[in-house]
């Protein structure tokens, strides 16, 4: 519904974002796809010309890149079903009259603008660290034995920091679209007999299902690309290596600029894998 | 100055011919309604001439211009639209003097106009205020108000008073014929409602499916409908159509009466051609009675009767049809 | 809708969000603490809530051994700059999409969201040489418009969910009314959707302040923002639990009271729109 100025004009306003879009995406990705066909050690005699697709086979048979994606989705799935979860439970807790409700709200929401530098340092020493943390003083004082958190349940102390970044923005909104549930709804299937569990199930879970789709699909983009919190708390050590910091390494630590980049262009398929299922599913839901 | 014609103009959305080649003269002063049902283009034909859609074909010219390709800015026409479109975030005033702002109006000039114009709308207690502050017909005054002040060739309305209820309608029906005596600019008027087509036009354009069915004033329209949707469109209650053998009887094989054209007596008048009928439901507004009646070979007859008939439910009554008043159509369903 | 609410589940209610509030809170409550500790009161077992020497050393000396100030400064710049940057690039796309959309929009509008699913280590090292290349390297300039790049796809959408709900026959008012595009957009839309504007700005501004992986591996000394200023906390050296609170306290404190200050806005945008 336009005229053809307005849709030329549309399409000039469109483009600045779209070039800029297209540059940050294209030029840096054929460098690293060319940058991935050669065998490149700036810091061990630079360029040292074409390999065909070693770097591809050696990236994969590395035996540190199968666990390095197991730990990615360990992560990644980890933290949304945590964070679902207790988001739906927290949201609907915090939708019931109480006193204070906004001070509470406020409470919830402070961790989503923390940094992930600051939670991953705060959480690694101040509570986590075996000896003078505070889970350590805590486990001391029913008298059992304080866990080494980051070396002994490394990947779960993680995805507990991360669920601790994230859960606010799940329950924030999780509780918007539960304020949103015509409670005539409710009644209604209160009339009929429904019990608060069926409630839930057959009302309350299917009206959640498009903020679900957003929290997941906010996410898990956000959550692909951890960085900060592992580079802080261990380094990759301990069985912490996702992909992106497997790769990290292999171009900042190694300086192996080819099989970082094959890894790249490895994370990079992965990443359109994730994107086109999640699309599917957003598209479908941003329609109606 | 506001004269306005259409050449051959179309409109396709994709595969969908939204209008077939229309040709239209519309004179300077001219109070011209498009009237149609839903869906019949009369909207997209008004978003034509303003310039908010382009013409798939044909052209549009104004005062004598071609103004196919002219953006809507340039047209020098103003608009007024259903939803009344006013700026939420500025006051009645700015509301008012946007176009003027926009044409680079100095500030003096524009207070002056914009006064002017509150005064004609009676606005003036409200020009600080912000259109959510206002009620329909308020804002309905502002958005013409925004129109006026540009001295525009044309107003084109968009179902302007849609979203009023039916007492403020009236009101502002009458407040827009007004104004058109007032200004003598031309006003092109799209609405579905026929009541507003009859009382505000001096030229009714009826539109179906993209095509014009008729073009004329309201009482030609009402007395010589070219084809039956004209017949049916034109006129409350809606004239009642009559087939078959009753029709023939007539002269036709199809044949309108309107029911103000049908007198109704509770016994069998002398002269022949009466229909008989039973009531099924009469409407007693005071002035008129409304009686929906069931004719026996004819089938359900309206008739607009006396105020003070006595006819209820069940009584038997005569119809006898105005013979020199009947309507009557062809096969195709064009007038003979 | 009314029905009589039972204090007793009235209080119940209250006693569960609080304790859950103030359990997600606790981290950063207890970092605040912490930060007014010395260190020895800092690892003391049992810890030490509220009745220890309250001092302020802790800051002297982070100030001290770091400046703050630039630090803050340049996280500041950098994301305001790009978020400002973002937005004037970001209005005119989301206008497009959301008055004057074609089949193509909503792919446009989904592949720009998956650009940020790129992972970004797989183009660090070409980035690496780009800055070299261009200069921007720990540079306020360079760092800006990367983080406006990878926040541009949010602010483009998020405006887009806003705009649309602005119904379209204002916009052609305003052109009916003789205003240009430039107008248009600049004395209509814009002022119109204010709320979305100032939510989209809010949001990817603390995005960007947050933004770890960009700002640790683009800076060095010059350019370094918040994010690289507590990094430079990440190995222990002897005592510092109550030095890293209250570096952590600085670093954070500025966006969490901006956040609290503007939560209601930030709701709705985070929400993309998507839910109501």
């Amino acid at each position: 519904m336009a005229t053809q100025n307005s849709r030329s004009a549309a399409r000039l306003m469109l483009a600045p974002a779209v070039i800029l879009l297209l540059g940050w995406m294209l030029v840096p990705l054929t460098m690293t796809l060319w940058f991935s066909f050669r065998k490149y050690l700036p810091l061990r005699g630079g360029d040292q010309g074409w390999v065909g697709f070693d770097n591809y086979v050696r990236f994969v048979s590395s035996s540190s890149f199968w666990p390095s994606v197991q730990t990615t989705l360990i992560i990644v799935g980890g933290v949304l079903v945590i964070t679902v979860v207790f988001g739906i439970l927290l949201a609907l807790l915090l939708d019931q009259p109480m006193w204070g409700q906004g001070i509470v709200r406020i409470l919830v929401i402070a961790p989503f603008f923390v940094m992930p530098t600051v939670s991953a340092l705060v959480w690694k020493n101040i509570f986590m660290d075996p000896v003078n943390g505070l889970f350590a003083h805590l486990w001391k004082f029913f008298g059992a034995t304080p866990i080494e958190w980051l070396s002994q349940a490394s990947v779960q102390s993680i995805i507990m920091i991360v669920s601790w970044q994230w859960l606010p923005f799940a329950t924030l909104i999780l509780l918007t679209a539960v304020q949103s549930l015509d409670g005539e709804q409710l009644e209604a299937s209160e009339m009929d007999g429904a019990k608060p569990l069926q409630r839930f199930g057959y009302i309350i879970l299917p009206h959640l299902a498009r903020a679900i789709t957003i929290v997941v699909l906010i996410q898990t983009i956000f959550l692909l690309s951890i960085f900060a919190e592992i580079f802080v708390t261990t380094g990759g050590a301990f069985g912490t290596k996702t992909l992106s910091y497997l790769i990290f390494q292999r171009v900042l630590e190694s300086q192996n600029i080819g099989l970082g980049s094959a890894g790249g262009i490895y994370a990079v398929i992965l990443a359109n894998i994730v994107a086109i299922f999640l699309m599917r599913i957003v598209g479908k839901n941003l329609d109606a | 100055m506001g004269s306005i014609s259409l050449k051959q103009v179309t409109k396709s959305f994709g595969p969908v011919d939204v209008i077939k080649p229309i040709d239209l003269e519309i004179e300077d002063g001219e109070f011209v309604v498009f009237v149609g049902p839903s869906g019949c283009g009369k909207s997209t034909l008004l978003r034509l001439i303003a310039g908010l859609e382009d013409v798939t074909s044909g052209h549009i010219e104004i005062d004598g211009n071609d103004a196919t390709t002219i953006p809507p800015a340039k047209r020098g026409l103003a608009m007024v639209f259903q939803s009344y479109a006013l700026y939420p975030h500025m006051s009645v005033r700015k509301n008012i003097a946007f176009p003027l702002k926009m044409a680079k109006v100095d500030q003096a000039e524009i207070d002056r106009k914009v006064d002017d114009a509150a005064r004609v709308l009676n606005l003036s207690d409200y020009i600080d205020r912000r259109p959510g502050q206002l009620s329909g017909g308020q804002r309905q005054r502002v958005a013409i108000g925004r129109a006026i002040v540009r001295e525009p060739a044309a107003f084109l309305f968009d179902e302007p008073l849609s979203n009023l209820d039916a007492a403020l309608r009236g009101n502002m029906r009458l407040e827009i014929s007004e104004l058109h005596q007032t200004l003598k600019t031309t006003m092109i008027y799209v609405t579905h409602d026929q009541v507003e087509a009859m009382t505000m036009a001096d030229k009714i354009v009826v539109l179906r499916d993209g095509i014009i069915e008729q073009v004329g004033s309201p009482i030609e329209l009402y007395k010589n409908p070219r084809n039956l949707f004209v017949a049916e469109f034109i006129g409350s209650p809606k004239m009642n159509i009559i087939k078959g053998a009753a029709a023939e009887a007539l002269g036709a094989p199809t044949i309108g009466v309107r029911p103000e054209h049908i007198e109704v007596s509770k016994t069998k008048p002398k002269a022949d051609g009466a229909w008989k009928g039973t009531v099924g439901v009469s409407e007693h507004l005071g002035s008129d009675t409304f009686l929906h009646m069931d004719a026996e070979g004819v089938g359900t007859i309206n008739v607009r009767a006396d105020g003070e008939i006595e006819l209820r439910h069940g009584d038997t009554a005569w119809l006898s049809p105005q013979v020199s008043k009947i309507h009557r159509f062809d096969a195709a369903g064009m007038a003979a | 809708m009314a029905r009589a609410i039972t204090n007793e589940r009235k209080i119940i209610n209250t006693v569960a969000a609080w304790g859950i509030g103030l359990l997600i809170f606790f981290p950063i409550l207890w970092t605040i603490l912490t930060s007014f500790k010395t260190e020895a009161q800092a690892i003391n077992d049992p810890p030490l809530f509220l009745f220890f020497d309250w001092t302020l050393e802790n800051y002297a000396v982070v100030q001290e051994r770091s400046n703050y100030g630039r630090f803050l400064w340049n996280s500041i710049f950098i994301a305001g700059g790009s978020t400002l940057l973002g937005v004037i690039i970001a209005i005119p796309a989301a206008w497009s999409m959301a008055f004057v959309p074609s089949k193509r929009t909503k792919d446009i509008l989904l592949w720009m969201l998956s650009t940020k699913m790129l992972p970004a280590v797989g183009v660090l090292y070409p980035i690496y040489l780009l800055f070299i290349q261009f200069g921007l390297l720990d540079s306020i300039l360079g760092l800006t418009i990367v983080l406006m790049l990878i926040n541009l796809p949010i602010m483009v959408w998020m405006l887009y969910t806003y705009f649309r709900e602005i119904p379209g026959e204002i916009l052609e008012a305003a052109r009916m009314d003789g205003a240009t595009l430039r107008s248009e957009i600049l004395y209509v839309l814009t002022p119109m959707a204010i709320p979305g504007i100032a939510s989209t700005l809010l949001l990817n501004f603390i995005l960007a302040w947050n933004e770890a992986f960009w700002t640790l591996n683009l800076t060095a000394a010059q350019a370094a923002p918040l994010t690289a200023f507590i990094a430079s906390y990440s190995s222990p050296e002897g005592l510092f639990y109550a030095k890293l609170s209250a570096a952590s306290t600085m670093a954070i404190l500025p966006i969490l009271i901006l956040g609290w200050f503007s939560q209601k806005q930030l709701v709705r945008g985070l929400t993309f729109g998507a839910v109501k």
